[in-house]
């Protein structure tokens, strides 16, 4: 007997991704250097999120032509963004075969009270979060895989640093709360009682938890490796920097010597000028994609 | 006795907790030089191509072929089985260790991945006493087995535990489940030997 689409392969396929990097491409030609840099996966967008935040308007799933000649031209897993609580454009992204579906703040959300019900779907999904409870809210509607929110598109890494401590503080608070503290504990956070019980368990996140939001160097990625994520999620730090091959592969090779800084020296030499960045002082409450 | 778990990218972790279970010593490889200090080599599941990138690019490549040649014990599973094919169906350079011919993302993309029960082979075989499922996460599937290679077990007629000697290969994960059986024999069998 065969069982397809079981919470395992889809939670296990995020397992074969730790220590990786998993970059944004926007066609073809940049699923290729990815893969050739080393990524576990690639994110197929229609635009890198520094120019979904440059430009404006409603930003939806990517077109499925562009999905389709990224999985052609690749080996490893394809992933790809739906709006969030967006279900129709995650039942496309699964029809067409893609490995992993991010419901994601990067796009405009089409559903304000509503995340996609993922138990629903085949097709793994990966969800941001910013806490704990948000990470346990969004396991409990089914995702198989977290990654923080941090704030993507600027290339400053600080709120995905904020966004791993604050969940890492709010596991050790959960682990010394006890058994029959839980159930207000729970309520409290607004988090499902079941899903904060395994975490208070295993002392961790039931399903794998990559950084994401603001990753630029080298640095960046081992920072947040130090921090306990799983791997990382690069986007427009690859492709919006002045020589993206060679900062891919130093991003690859940091993820896995994230503990060695001689060596993380020796990655980061020479890499071009980074991506430039924005500094959060610099931007309005409307400028925010981490709250959606 | 010492067992290395290579932790270039994947899912060593778990590898590592299912030794620790069975209260095995390991220790990760990431050096050339770590690479001595073992009795043994588990290469996880993960990616493949990256995992032979970062082996060519920090020198593991050349020293792991040579020792596993030359009898060291090696367990490779899924991409770790990959890596040890000498012929796989695309440009993965690979070790070139176990004589089988691999096809990658056989079953296709991952909403083909699945779980299901294997058949072990031979009543005598130590893995026989427990029914054993696996996790298939966008698996490569075997494609020829040449001489010298021992089908161990098999899920719907398709080799997918593999023996040569000193080498294992799975194209599933075992590191997934709780059964600890396939990890107690290559202990037992390939590196207690």
């Amino acid at each position: 007997m065969v069982e397809k689409g079981t919470f395992k392969v889809k939670s296990g396929l995020a397992e074969m991704l730790k220590g990786g990097v998993i970059m944004d491409v926007v066609n073809a030609k940049q699923a290729r250097i990815a893969e050739d840099a080393g990524a576990v996966a690639v994110m197929a967008l229609e635009k890198v999120p520094a120019d979904i935040r440059q430009e404006g308007g409603v930003a939806r799933m990517a077109d499925p032509q562009k999905i389709k000649e990224i999985m052609d031209e690749v080996s490893i897993p394809v992933m790809a963004k739906a709006r969030i609580g967006h279900f129709v454009e995650a039942e496309i992204l699964e029809s067409l075969g893609v490995d992993y579906v991010d419901e994601s703040e990067v796009l405009t959300p089409a559903d304000e009270e509503n995340h996609i019900d993922k138990w629903k779907l085949d097709v793994p999904v990966v969800c941001g979060a910013r806490s704990l409870d948000e990470a346990a809210r969004r396991i409990g509607e089914g995702a198989a895989m977290i990654r923080t929110k941090g704030e993507a598109g600027t290339g400053n890494v600080v709120e995905a640093v904020r966004h791993m401590r604050r969940i890492n503080s709010q596991i050790r608070e959960l682990v010394n709360t006890p058994d029959e503290e839980l159930m207000s504990f729970a309520k409290e956070l607004r988090a499902p009682r079941d899903i904060l019980r395994v975490i208070a368990e295993e002392g961790q996140l039931p399903v794998v938890n990559f950084a994401a939001g603001g990753i630029a160097t080298p640095a960046d990625a081992a920072l947040m490796m130090k921090l306990g994520a799983d791997g990382v999620f690069v986007g427009s730090g690859i492709f919006k920097s002045q020589e993206p091959e060679p900062r891919g592969r130093a991003i690859v090779d940091a993820v896995t010597y994230y503990d060695d800084p001689e060596t993380l020296a020796e990655i980061s030499e020479d890499l071009g000028e980074p991506m430039v960045g924005i500094n959060m002082e610099d931007m309005t409450d409307e400028d925010y994609i981490q709250t959606r | 006795m010492k067992v290395g778990i290579l932790a270039l990218q994947g899912d060593f972790r778990e590898h590592e907790a299912v030794f620790a279970a069975m209260g095995v010593e390991t220790e990760y490889v990431r050096r050339p030089e770590e690479l001595e200090k073992v009795d043994g080599l588990v290469i996880p599941g993960g990616e493949s191509t990256a995992i032979s990138k970062l082996l060519k690019k920090w020198g593991l490549f050349s020293p792991l072929q040579r020792r596993a040649r030359d009898g060291f014990p090696v367990f490779g599973t899924c991409a770790g089985m990959i890596l040890m094919a000498v012929e796989v169906s695309n440009t993965v350079p690979t070790l070139e260790l176990m004589d089988i011919s691999v096809d990658r993302n056989a079953y296709g993309r991952q909403i083909e991945s699945f779980e299901g029960e294997l058949s072990i082979n031979g009543t005598d075989s130590p893995l026989s006493d427990e029914a054993v499922t696996g996790v298939f996460i966008r698996a490569p599937q075997v494609s020829e087995v040449r001489d010298g290679v021992e089908v161990l077990a098999t899920h719907e007629g398709l080799p997918v535990l593999l023996r040569q000697d000193n080498l294992l290969a799975a194209t599933f994960h075992p590191e997934l489940t709780d059964n600890r059986g396939i990890h107690r024999y290559f202990i037992d069998q390939l590196v207690g030997s």
